[in-house]
């Protein structure tokens, strides 16, 4: 099982919505995957700043003075907002990979969620509504996003095992499904200098697609790749800064829905998700076919 | 008529409402209202009752469906009418992955496309199509009838037994053990039958027939306790 969401906003007028749309769309898969649930939100970008969202189990003692403690030791103004066990950390984009060093030795129970300009990773172990209250999902504006709700299967019910999965500046990925090549494309990936955190098949997929990335591929190339290189079930929904893709496997047994208006594309796992969305009624409703990619960009 | 709103009573009275009709019901014609994607909605249906569902449906509905006719405005989610006994299940939009699968009878009608797997296992259903259906539909297929008037996708009829397979567009490929059979005068007949009460006005002459062609390890007499 596993529920997905996504919606790529393609109206302006809708992005303060974002947050709240895609809340109540994940609340609606509750009963597909109960173990964990995660929302990546894609906000309006400032120039030269790049985010580093974090997460920490012990936030009181962790993200206290971390802002002044950072501040030492990276070039440029630092801000910190705490969101429940979360806290984002906006810096100059330039400082964002030496500030995780950092991160490692000075508060080595924080762990990242996410890294990039406009991207933020939101996941805890619990329930769609506990997970969105807990971080204020539905304030949050933004132009895309996607929604996960886990039923976990290939690895531990933790935070890190929980998706969506970010392994390269502003990618995410969300996984309804099992690769079962993850070990073996894990080694071959490190290998090639890829950082891959956990045992969690997603994971893998998700460092897959930025690895082909970071070679030159477009999303869609990548994701049409991911198709002859990974073995296994999926359906994949994946974001870049700009851009909201799709994929799933030539078998297609995990469930997909899509539905397309001249404000928004959103995805389901079921049609139930979609159904508060304005103007659903009158949307191109229809199901991605096997082993075909889709994707949007702005 | 009756109309039940399932935006303000439950799936579970719904569905325990319409199994309390008997055949000799004054209540034969159902409507409901904002089905909003439920699961299992108007399953295992004992009587000769009508129902229309108006919108789009999850999992499972019109499952197990024996004698009653329930037809979807909207498009339908995985295993519509799943192991129909008898009766008729009408979906004037799409259906999601195995539609009609393991069906025993009846007649299920989709006016948009099926997606994969579509009567996988079917035993004795009569399932018309009017657009495609997707990949390993017919799937061990065993006795029934399936008209697709559209085309089909991989691995049609992949190791079926004794379905006939109508197919008026292209087929992306053949499962294994499925050829193109000769249409004679009698699969014309049961085709235009299976045209008329699917509502669908394509010409039986359009169709090819395929169907199993008896080389798998159960057809072949010396393998044979």
């Amino acid at each position: 099982m596993c529920g997905i969401v996504g919606l790529f906003l393609k109206d302006k007028s809708m992005e303060a919505q974002l947050g709240a749309m895609l809340t109540d769309m994940l609340i609606t898969m509750t009963d597909r995957g109960p173990d964990s649930a995660g929302i990546a939100i894609y906000s309006k970008e400032s120039k030269n700043i790049g985010k580093l969202t974090v997460q920490s189990d012990t936030p009181n003692v962790d993200f206290k003075q971390l802002k002044d403690a950072l501040k030492q030791l990276i070039e440029g103004d630092i801000d910190i907002r705490v969101q429940s066990t979360h806290a984002v950390l906006e810096m100059r984009a330039d400082q964002v990979e030496s500030a995780r060093a950092i991160l490692k030795e000075i508060r080595p129970n924080v762990r990242v969620m996410s890294s990039g300009d406009s991207l933020e990773i939101y996941k805890e172990v619990g329930l769609p509504k506990d997970v969105a209250s807990r971080f204020d999902i539905a304030q949050m504006s933004g132009s895309h996003g996607i929604g996960h709700t886990r039923m976990a299967t290939e690895s531990a019910v933790t935070t890190m095992g929980a998706h969506p999965f970010n392994t390269g500046s502003d990618q995410c990925l969300v996984h309804n499904g099992s690769l079962s090549n993850h070990n073996s494309l894990r080694r071959k990936l490190r290998r090639d200098g890829v950082h891959i955190e956990t045992d969690n098949d997603t994971e893998v997929g998700a460092a897959y697609l930025t690895w082909k990335m970071q070679n030159g591929s477009t999303l869609g190339e990548a994701l049409e790749s991911s198709l002859k290189d990974l073995d296994g079930f999926f359906t994949f929904v994946v974001g870049t800064k700009d851009g909201f893709g799709v994929v799933r496997d030539p078998i297609a047994c995990k469930p997909a829905v899509m539905a397309e208006t001249d404000q928004y594309v959103a995805f389901g796992s079921e049609y139930r998700a979609l159904v508060n969305l304005p103007g659903i009624e009158d949307a191109r409703v229809w199901e991605p076919e096997p082993a075909t990619v889709y994707f949007w960009n702005h | 008529m009756q109309t039940y709103d399932l935006s303000t009573g439950s799936l579970r009275e719904l569905n325990a409402t319409l199994h309390a009709q008997n055949e000799a019901t004054n209540q034969t014609t159902w409507e409901i209202m904002n089905p909003k994607g439920a699961h299992a909605i108007a399953c295992g249906l004992d009587s000769p009752i009508e129902v229309t569902v108006r919108g789009s449906t999850g999992y499972y509905s019109a499952g197990m469906n024996q004698q009653a006719t329930v037809n979807i405005t909207g498009s339908a989610g995985p295993g519509v009418a799943e192991n129909m006994m008898s009766g008729k299940v009408v979906i004037d939009g799409d259906a999601s992955q195995y539609a009609g699968a393991t069906g025993h009878g009846g007649l299920l009608v989709v006016k948009g496309n099926a997606s994969s797997r579509c009567g996988i296992s079917m035993k004795g259903i009569n399932i018309v199509v009017h657009g495609n259906i997707g990949h390993m539909s017919a799937f061990m297929a065993q006795s029934g009838n399936m008209v697709v008037c559209g085309d089909a996708g991989e691995a049609l009829g992949d190791s079926c037994y004794e379905a006939r397979l109508f197919v008026r567009g292209s087929v992306k490929s053949l499962g294994a053990d499925c050829e193109e059979k000769e249409m004679r005068p009698e699969h014309l007949e049961i085709l235009r039958a299976l045209l008329t009460e699917g509502e669908c006005d394509a010409k039986p002459e359009e169709f090819k027939r395929y169907g199993s062609a008896r080389n798998l390890y159960n057809f072949n007499i010396d393998n044979a306790y």
